[in-house]
């Protein structure tokens, strides 16, 4: 038996009148990598922002190491939000920072380490996605590839539990999107746990231990994705996931 | 030529006067853009942060006194108010300029505040970072810095109506002028002299030069300050 670390249960969030999440549940092991994917407006967003409790459910309940998150107080939200590290779409680092400053300042400013040690571990987690040569650049002098992989040092730098990743490569020119996913199969190979959002399916089908099918706020399909790129049982996943295998080429970036 | 070198002679030896007047017209300026960043930077949050009631309260704050000609609220706070609490000309004209200034500081704060992402707001929630902190460590660091340019031109706008205090006879740097004149004209009179009494003209010249010369270093200190925050390669983008 496999280690539960984040089980999701029949969780319900509307937007207004909009339901955009309808009862979605899935169990994420220890070191898995699951892969969603799905239309756009279907909740895949809003699902990741609710695990972190960014926005939390309506109903339903998530448990992060078999404790419930969902049904907690204020104050204590942020402590598992520091677990749960969360890469974004538009990278959103913070502007007025250095590349090592952003890294740094949950480590000051959360974790409350000593400058000395901060700084240390931010080199070191810069240097793991390939950027301690570029550590004093402000966002604003990076690539849009190099500030996706100062997004993911950030939240490599809090030694999360899991990191969730919100289409971490849409954002990004077609060329700049193998050195993101190149650092994103390493930290998989590491056996980070890792939940991605995203339709890059060479690297559903290099690192994903499962992929998950979304639409309309439910998940329609869920399982290896060989099963689910070869064979797919409902019909809509087949025509969605053959859309996207033109679009995006069937081998992608490895 | 006689007569310019008279006025100009004349503009001399009452130039402390109008020093005076500037320095006045500086002091309601600081205290004007004070009032106005202390109250601009709560209205502000509470348009942003706040329930909806204190949101509407606050759109209707900046709406009323973005709606109000300035000189009209200076009487209301000198004459008006001037029955029940008399505030003195210098800190009513602060106080209206200041709460008007208010209005236009919120919308400048807003707009830097709202142009940060809201995926930055969410990046210091998903480290850990509490609400506030987040404010403090990531937002108002940049909001600053986006607000200088307009912060500039605000302040320069309420050092350009200062004169408006005139209305409640504050000697700042026009009703220096004018009593410089006023003055001089009665001794031409009294002496029989007419032809030798001050050209307005020179005299209001004189005046818009000064303002002329606090608008120049103000200006330029302002702009150099943003200069100085700049983050490096930044141009404004999401």
């Amino acid at each position: 038996m496999a280690d539960e670390l984040l089980k999701v249960e029949s969780i319900e969030k509307s937007f207004g009148k909009q339901k955009v999440l309808d009862g979605v549940s899935f169990i994420l092991n220890k070191g898995e990598v699951k892969v969603i994917v799905g239309p756009s407006g279907t909740g895949k967003s809003t699902l990741l922002r609710c695990i972190n409790l960014l926005n939390p459910p309506d109903k339903g309940k998530i448990y992060l190491q078999n404790k419930e998150i969902t049904s907690l107080k204020h104050t204590l939200v942020p402590a598992v939000r520091q677990k749960i590290g969360m890469v974004f779409q538009h990278f959103a680092l913070f502007n007025h920072l250095t590349a090592i400053d952003n890294v740094a300042l949950g480590l000051l400013k959360v974790r409350k380490m000593n400058k000395t040690d901060a700084y240390k571990k931010a080199i070191d987690e810069l240097n793991r996605v390939g950027l301690a040569d570029h550590k004093d650049k402000y966002p604003a002098q990076l690539s849009g590839g190099q500030k996706q992989r100062v997004g993911i040092a950030r939240a490599l730098a809090m030694d999360p539990l899991l990191i969730l990743f919100d289409e971490p490569t849409s954002a990004l020119d077609p060329e700049l999107i193998g050195e993101v996913l190149a650092v994103m199969q390493a930290l998989a190979k590491d056996g980070m746990t890792m939940i991605c959002v995203t339709h890059e399916m060479g690297f559903a089908k290099s690192v994903a231990n499962e992929v998950i099918f979304m639409e309309k706020g439910k998940i329609i399909e869920q399982g290896l994705p060989e099963e689910l790129f070869s064979n797919a049982k409902n019909p809509r996943t087949r025509e969605f996931l053959s859309k996207i295998s033109q679009l995006y080429g069937e081998t992608g970036h490895k | 030529m006689e007569i310019f070198e008279h006025n100009l002679l004349f503009l001399f030896k009452n130039m402390p006067m109008l020093l005076s007047g500037a320095l006045t017209a500086i002091l309601l300026t600081f205290t004007s853009i004070i009032i106005g960043l202390v109250v601009g930077i709560m209205v502000t949050f509470f348009r942003i942060y706040g329930s909806k009631f204190t949101k509407k309260l606050m759109f209707a704050y900046e709406w009323l006194l973005k709606g109000t000609p300035p000189l009209i609220l200076i009487f209301i706070f000198y004459f008006g108010l001037g029955n029940y609490l008399n505030l003195g000309e210098f800190f009513a004209a602060a106080l209206a300029l200041g709460l008007r200034s208010s209005a236009y500081q919120a919308q400048i704060y807003r707009g830097a505040v709202l142009s940060i992402s809201t995926e930055q707001t969410e990046a210091g929630l998903s480290l850990g970072l509490s609400r506030f902190r987040t404010f403090y460590l990531v937002i108002l660091p940049q909001a600053i810095r986006l607000s200088l340019p307009g912060f500039t031109n605000e302040f320069t706008i309420v050092l350009k109506d200062t004169p408006l205090a005139y209305g409640v006879g504050l000697v700042e740097i026009l009703k220096a002028g004018r009593d410089i004149l006023a003055q001089q004209l009665s001794a031409a009179i009294v002496s029989g002299k007419v032809t030798a009494s001050l050209n307005p003209f020179i005299v209001y010249l004189t005046c818009a030069l000064i303002y002329f010369v606090l608008f120049e270093i103000f200006y330029y200190s302002l702009n150099a300050l943003s200069k100085k925050f700049q983050i490096p390669g930044f141009i404004f983008d999401k």
